[in-house]
């Protein structure tokens, strides 16, 4: 049963991350991903990690996956590319094919040289981090988390903070500084005020035309 | 060995192994920058593998917390590096990987 579970999820992992590489519309790659992302889940299961297995499926193909998929829709790069005349030399694909293959032998030979086993001393019994059968294991990660790793785990969320002030620096994409002399700008600014004074009361309305000062000199900028 | 059928550990070090030679060689091949992309998440996705099945072989919970931080850098890694393809691409819908120089300002 194990065998045929690996078989049917190895197979999808495999022929997905070759759709990654070879199809030439970027959108076929991304619902390729979605496969190998999927085969990686199941073996996840097959190996009693099922806290990470939902985690794989939400994150990655519920979130990482459809913010590519958002992104190729939003820019429109959503054409087929001819991949041949990709501004690459042939040496170039030769040489990538080459390394892929070196990449390849070094971990085979480490495994086919250690029979398998190619993980050095285990935890002892008695261990804090050993897997206990009868504690689910969403137990035993969160319990390895918030105890041994609650540092690191707290560094986490510092990187969090840090890419999505990232993300938003990257997506603005004009300074307010820049729009004061913008007619446009002076325009809607005080349209804005007029309605404002207009009905006080009626936040929806203010709200719409905020978001209306905002979006218009952007779209009109590109 | 492969004989035998029963899957050992090892089986799911060879997928890893093979996952992340795809992923590095499609991050060479490809000039796409939002292709290049999904190569590396392949790579992060075979490591994460590789790590799960060291858990499952070491009976160690500690390599599946391991995978969890791979998860959250991977998140942000996604967040930052988009964002950056999206400011790029706007300016240059056929940018490939080299016109990514522009970052040197």
């Amino acid at each position: 049963m194990e065998l045929f579970v690996f078989i049917v999820a190895g197979g999808a992992c495999i022929i997905g991350a070759l759709g990654v590489v070879l199809s030439t519309n970027p959108v076929h790659a991304a619902l390729s991903l979605v496969g190998t992302l999927f085969g990686i889940a199941v073996l996840f299961i097959a190996q009693e990690a099922h806290f990470l297995a939902a985690v794989q499926v939400i994150v990655y193909a519920g979130a990482i996956v459809v913010l590519f998929l958002f992104v190729l829709m939003l820019l429109g790069v959503d054409r087929a590319e001819d991949l041949s005349i990709e501004p690459l030399g042939g040496g170039q694909r030769i040489a990538a094919v080459i390394v892929g293959l070196a990449v390849l032998a070094l971990p085979l030979f480490a495994i086919w040289s250690t029979e398998g086993d190619a993980t050095g001393a285990g935890p002892q019994a008695g261990d804090a981090n050993l897997i206990d059968p009868l504690v689910p294991n969403i137990n035993q990660l969160g319990e390895s988390l918030f105890t041994t790793y609650l540092f690191a785990f707290e560094v986490t969320s510092v990187l969090l903070v840090i890419a999505v002030v990232g993300a938003v620096v990257l997506a603005r994409k004009v300074k307010r500084a820049e729009l004061i002399d913008d007619p446009l700008v002076e325009a809607h600014e005080a349209e804005r005020a007029a309605a404002e004074a207009e009905a006080e009361t009626d936040e929806p309305a203010e709200d719409e035309s905020t978001a209306d000062a905002d979006a218009e000199p952007a779209e009109a900028d590109a | 060995m492969l004989a035998v059928a029963e899957v050992t550990p090892a089986w799911y070090l060879v997928l890893g192994s093979i996952l992340f030679s795809i992923g590095a060689v499609g991050l060479l091949v490809r000039r796409n920058p939002l292709v290049m992309f999904m190569c590396v998440e392949l790579m992060l996705n075979a490591v994460t593998l590789t790590f799960v099945t060291f858990s499952n072989m070491l009976n160690d919970i500690n390599g599946q917390t391991v995978v969890v931080f791979v998860l959250v850098v991977a998140a942000a890694e996604v967040v930052v590096g988009l964002g950056i393809i999206v400011a790029l691409l706007r300016k240059q819908p056929t940018a490939t990987a080299d016109d990514i120089n522009v970052l040197k300002g």
